[in-house]
């Protein structure tokens, strides 16, 4: 063995036969992904695969849903780097946004501010403001009550509440407002109209507009103010911050506040998107914007936007590309599970996330 | 010091009742109250929807009254002070029904909320209108708080013959049709009409029987719980053994031979707990002994009762359609139950490993996510039309046999059978967690829980001993899905969402994790009395709400009782040492004095 | 026959280096101590030894055979026991558990024993207890008796440190790793365990490696003292050469003068 290797080569032990099947299980996988590809560009080259229209749908919709995710993605993140803990009601809170959005947008449409332009815009700020009062309240309430008696507990306790608080608020929601997908009314026709030389659908670039504005305004937040300082100060060491004058409780708060109206604002775009809410409407999309967040890399922020507008390319284009070569039928089925085998693949080559997180060895539970 | 009456905490008091009336609304908005007001539970004077209702004023009463009592504290002397701090709660609460039944009278908001409307109203205000209602809130809610206060002052022997009756008279109620099946069953049909009214509860003046009954008991056998432990505990070990396989034998004759008594219902309630109590077991092993979060565990039972499906089933999709599945294994004749079993059983060991291996090393909470996902990617699989010609998508597969033992068939016909059958699975799943969890797999299981990183360097193989305890939970899981498909005759993608996964834990975590005893009376209580994910409970109106209840008594088991109602004692240490530590060092002992326990045995 | 051989081992965290191109034998029989004020990367040393942490480049040779890249777990197997500078117990689990469990990698038995209760495993477990009551005896009456059954939480910190001796020699290493064995002892249970480390190599035969402060626990145990300094070896030879090293002085006086 030389003397300058920098990761020392695994000895040859007894134990080997989990890391064999490990890798036969990594192999396997990469191979499925491979010959699918393989499959795809054969059929493009032969001339029967996806035109380029529909690859530019794809596209589209890819991003304005990864955008979302991204927006989601980020409360997720920040929860994480502050306390370590994934908060696994945040899909919630965007139900939470998303529900509100439905409130109000049809009150709204009542009263007929939903049509025009400057009307339009005007409700849809109103709508916007709303849902991310909403979600930052239902944020600061789960935390004040579920989560801060729990910030000694060992890692796990917290991670099971969380689940325990997300199944409560679907149920709660469920109760309140009936089981019944909510119907947002429609947007005026100029929104559905095609824009741009990709032609983008209206409501698609609005989606992504507002991401990205939310996006700047949070990195202005987080990068700029005292607050946001205090926040990076309290991800690095809580005990740290406290002896340097920050209010960790305060700063802690905070961040659930911040990530709550990120989760706020993507819930009121998910209902312009797709126009249905319901109380399941915060599960999935909660699950894949934390499979986003990892893709990003925890604590990381515009890792997490990234990670978003990752998977939703992925989880529109994947079924496609690789699985329907394969001779899969109906994948689109098989979008969910699309994303999820994302956040498996990536997890099975680096356990600890893309961007592998930097714990102490006594953090590591 | 005595303190009078004006000394207690009223801004406690006021914020708790606050709560409890804001909890009392929004049960009344979810539907719990109207809900459940069918349900009569005391002929004409309680429901179901009112226990409920009724109940949080009372035990904010009570809380607001328990004052913390903190070292070095005078012990505040007991009396009118709990009657008036519970007394103030009521009426805060009451105050903020009160205030509820303004707004509901006013506003109309029917068109978000389905439950807004008169009958809440009537609810609330126990149809006497909104200008009596509110008065009657307060003063129903002012009472009921006094009364939880009150119990503060009650002496011991009094809060434990107020706890017998009222618990002897509730599990009566609640267990009505297990009690009407089993008279009817006997030839006691008139008894049981006489103890329950025709609508549905106990009859008023029977209920008072058995107050008097429950009362008298009470007193007869006071002490004699405490009396029979002493005698238990001076016992040498190996008398301790005999009673204890006494105890075994009496349990075992008690589950063989009670069924018999039973009717049709609750046969197939039992059947269903038998079943939970099943993947509880199993489950226990992996989050409870080996401190491994499995949030996608329903993907074992799923893999369990498909596999089973697939193999016994003479019309299983695959053997229909022209399938390469068909083709390639048209030899495969149809298995009956006991045969395809240990197949059964090693085909889902082996999705246990596929799933477990990239899993393991990942840190709790990634795996948690992960295992979540991979649970979903089964369903989605099962539900697509890519595998349907194979396991049948939404479709399902359907006429699965059920098991033939010989003498007869055991199938959803007869759930007497079926109980049975289940039984002995979880005795054998008993068996396996009992002998496992005291042998050295065990306890290393147990040292990995505690700290991983110190088990590695005393000599575990942490990543092998963590894959062992997650396939042996997706081998007692596939028991489960076994009987599971041969008992309900159909598998449908459908009943194995995620949420079958996060009432097994909550069962596991209810009962106590790491608890094979505590774990069991979970399934049996929560399980028995709300229901499981699609099975109906003894309170099957709760059928709309247990969700909700099942999440909140996740977060509540978790902020209060962590260790799990019937706690098993290493646990219960586990997650009050800091506690214990501390009453420890403010007892004036410190580290580092020899002889020497800093801390009395909790 | 040396035992241990360190050769050339640099370690370093984030632009740290916590150990820089050490060399370190241990020869069979020996009790070396290594001292260092604090921050020296004492414990860092440990951690390379015993599989926590891996070097950057350098050499680590036990019984001649190297153990880089092994797990914690394969290390052990191969008989290096240690106590960690913290006290980590697994509190919950009984005292005779807690040693009964550091035996995991001196057996073997798995699922069909306990299941069918077969006679290896009968005797095994029976091996397991009596192997455990014998270590936790080494320490007199303390932890045995009344006490196998209480969880380790219990335990005073004194005892603490001891059960957590008894565990690393459940484990049966030939080389024996105590960081700082007597931190937070009073003077007569330092005096007291001082002795004891004598009888684990006479009586049990194990090969030692302390890390401490306390330097009447050194100077009375120690065949050979190893002084550490920013992951440099800065003087090594008996406790009298060493004491009197004009750089050891150094190294602790030019620090806080409240380092014991």
């Amino acid at each position: 063995m030389t003397a300058t290797q920098r990761k020392p080569q695994k000895v040859w032990k007894t134990n080997n036969w989990v890391d064999l099947f490990l890798t036969a299980i990594r192999i396997g996988a990469m191979a499925f992904i491979g010959v699918g590809l393989l499959a795809f560009v054969l059929e493009q080259a032969g001339g029967e695969g996806l035109t380029g229209g529909a690859i530019r749908g794809l596209f589209v919709t890819g991003i304005s849903q990864g955008a979302m995710y991204g927006l989601i993605a980020l409360g997720y993140s920040m929860v994480y780097g502050v306390l370590g803990f994934i908060n696994f009601a945040h899909g919630e809170v965007f139900m939470a946004g998303a529900m509100s959005g439905w409130i109000t947008s049809t009150i709204l449409f009542e009263n007929g501010m939903w049509e025009g332009e400057a009307k339009f815009v005007l409700a849809l700020l109103i709508v916007l403001v709303i849902a991310v009062i909403v979600s930052t309240l239902a944020t600061i309430l789960i935390e004040r009550v579920a989560y801060r008696p729990l910030r000694e507990s060992p890692r796990l306790i917290p991670l099971i509440t969380s689940i325990g608080v997300s199944f409560f608020m679907q149920n709660a929601v469920l109760g309140l407002f009936g089981p019944a997908s909510k119907t947002l009314p429609a947007p005026p026709p100029w929104m559905s109209a095609e824009y741009t030389f990709l032609r983008i659908e209206g409501t698609k670039i609005l989606v992504l507009v507002i991401a990205a504005v939310s996006m700047a305004g949070l990195w202005v937040f987080v990068e700029r103010t005292k607050t946001g300082k205090a926040m990076r100060a309290v991800a690095e060491d809580k005990e740290i911050a406290a002896l340097m004058g920050i209010d960790v409780n305060r700063t802690i708060v905070t961040t659930f506040a911040v990530g709550g109206a990120m989760a706020g604002v993507a819930g009121v775009l998910w209902g312009l998107l797709f126009r249905g809410v319901s109380a399941l409407t915060g599960f999935l999309p909660g699950i894949k914007a934390f499979t986003a967040a990892v893709i990003g890399g925890v604590g990381n922020l515009g890792g997490s936007m990234a990670g978003g507008l990752l998977l939703g390319l992925v989880e529109s284009v994947a079924p496609l590309v690789i699985l329907k070569p394969l001779g899969i039928p109906a994948v689109s089925q098989l979008k969910d599970a699309v994303a999820f085998a994302v956040l498996v693949l990536i997890l099975l080559f680096k356990p600890t996330g893309l961007f592998g997180e930097r714990l102490a060895a006594e953090d590591r539970a | 010091m005595s303190r009078s009456a004006t000394d207690i905490d009223a801004k406690r008091s006021t914020y708790i009742g606050l709560i409890a009336g804001s909890t009392v609304v929004f049960m009344g908005l979810v539907g719990i109250g109207v809900g459940l007001n069918e349900r009569m539970l005391i002929d004409p004077i309680l429901s179901l929807g009112y226990l409920f209702v009724l109940t949080v004023p009372f035990v904010a009463g009570f809380v607001a009254a328990n004052e913390v009592v903190l070292e070095g504290m005078e012990e505040p002397e007991k009396g009118s002070r709990d009657l008036l701090a519970g007394g103030i709660a009521g009426l805060a609460g009451g105050l903020v029904v009160g205030l509820f039944l303004v707004v509901l009278n006013r506003f109309d908001l029917s068109e978000w909320m389905p439950r807004w409307g008169d009958q809440l109203l009537d609810l609330f205000s126990f149809r006497q209108g909104v200008g009596l209602g509110i008065v009657i809130s307060l003063v129903v809610g002012a009472v009921l708080g006094a009364f939880g206060g009150g119990i503060h002052v009650l002496k011991p022997e009094a809060k434990r013959l107020l706890t017998i009756v009222g618990v002897s008279v509730l599990t009566l109620a609640i267990l009505e049709a297990v009690v009407d099946d089993f008279l009817g069953e006997i030839g006691l049909k008139s008894l049981a009409r006489l103890l329950y009214a025709s609508g549905g509860g106990l009859a008023f003046v029977p209920a008072l029987i058995v107050v008097a009954i429950a009362t008298a008991l009470a007193l007869g056998f006071k002490g004699k719980g405490t009396e029979l432990k002493n005698q238990y505990d001076a016992m040498d070990e190996g008398e301790q053994k005999k009673y204890n396989t006494y105890m075994m034998f009496a349990t075992i004759a008690t589950a063989i031979i009670l069924p018999i008594f039973l009717g049709k219902i609750v046969n197939e309630l039992l059947a269903n707990i038998g079943l939970f109590v099943l993947l509880a077991l199993g489950l226990n092993i992996v989050v409870g002994r080996a401190g491994i979060l499995d949030i996608g565990y329903v993907a074992f039972f799923a893999v369990g009762a498909y596999a089973m499906a697939v193999l016994t089933t003479p019309e299983a999709p695959w053997r229909l359609n022209d399938t390469f599945a068909n083709t390639a294994f048209s030899w495969l004749p149809v298995l009956p139950w006991l045969v395809a079993l240990p197949i059964v059983v090693v085909l889902t060991g082996f999705v246990g490993l596929l799933i477990g291996t990239p899993v393991i090393r990942m840190r709790g909470d990634y795996l948690a996510i992960v295992t979540l996902g991979f649970g979903e990617i089964i369903r989605l699989l099962f539900l697509s039309d890519w595998l349907s010609p194979t396991l049948g998508g939404s479709q399902g597969i359907r006429n699965i046999p059920g098991v033939d033992i010989g003498i007869a068939e055991v199938n959803g016909t007869d759930p007497r059978a079926v109980f049975w059958l289940v039984a002995v699975f979880v005795a054998l799943a008993i068996y396996i967690s009992h002998q496992l969890e005291t042998s050295r797999i065990g306890r290393a299981w147990m040292a990995i829980r505690e700290d991983e990183p110190v088990a590695e360097a005393m000599g575990i193989n942490t990543v092998t001993t963590k894959l062992f305890a997650f396939v042996t939970g997706a081998v007692l899981a596939s028991f489960s899905g076994a009987i599971f498909a041969a008992k309900v005759g159909s598998t449908f993608p459908n009943s194995f969402l995620l949420l079958v996964s996060i009432i097994i834990l909550v069962v596991v975590i209810v009962g106590g994790m790491g608890n094979i005893p505590g774990v069991i009376v979970g399934a049996v209580v929560l399980i028995g009395i709300l229901g499981g994910p699609k099975q109906p409970g003894l309170l099957a109106e709760f059928s709309e709400f247990k969700l909700l209840i099942y999440g909140a008594l996740l977060v509540f088991m978790m902020l209060k009782r962590p260790e799990g109602l019937i706690p098993n004692a290493a646990r219960t240490r586990e997650l009050h040492l800091e506690e214990a530590l501390q009453d420890a060092w403010l007892k004036g002992e410190k580290p580092g004095s020899d002889d020497d326990e800093a801390v009395a045995t909790a | 026959m040396t035992l241990l051989d360190i050769k050339n081992v640099t370690i370093s965290f984030g632009g740290l280096t916590a150990i820089d191109d050490l060399n370190f034998h241990v020869e069979e029989g020996e009790i070396v101590s290594v001292i260092g004020p604090n921050g020296a990367g004492k414990t860092t040393f440990f951690n390379l030894i015993t599989g926590l942490a891996s070097p950057d480049h350098g050499q680590i040779n036990f019984e001649g055979e190297s153990i880089i890249g092994l797990d914690p777990n394969e290390i052990t197997a191969r008989g290096i026991g240690r106590t960690f500078q913290n006290v980590r117990l697994f509190p919950q689990m009984t005292i005779l558990e807690n040693v009964m469990v550091a035996q995991h990698c001196r057996t073997s038995q798995k699922i069909w024993g306990p299941l069918f209760r077969t006679k290896a495993y009968k005797e095994e477990e029976a091996l397991i207890r009596k192997n455990a009551e014998e270590v936790l005896g080494f320490f007199g009456p303390r932890l045995i008796g009344y006490r196998l059954h209480q969880p380790a939480f219990v335990l005073s910190y004194a005892n603490r440190r001891r059960l957590e001796i008894a565990r690393a020699m459940a484990t049966q290493p030939r080389l024996l790793m105590l960081d700082e064995p007597v931190a937070g002892m009073n003077p007569m249970e330092t005096a007291e365990l001082t002795q004891l480390i004598g009888k684990l190599r006479s009586e049990w035969g194990f090969t030692i490696v302390i890390i401490e402060h306390d330097m009447r626990l050194v100077r009375d145990v120690s065949d050979r003292v190893v002084v550490l300094d920013h992951g440099v070896t800065i003087a090594q030879g008996s406790y009298d050469h060493v004491s009197t090293h004009p750089d050891v002085i150094e190294a602790y006086l030019g620090r806080s003068a409240g380092d014991k």
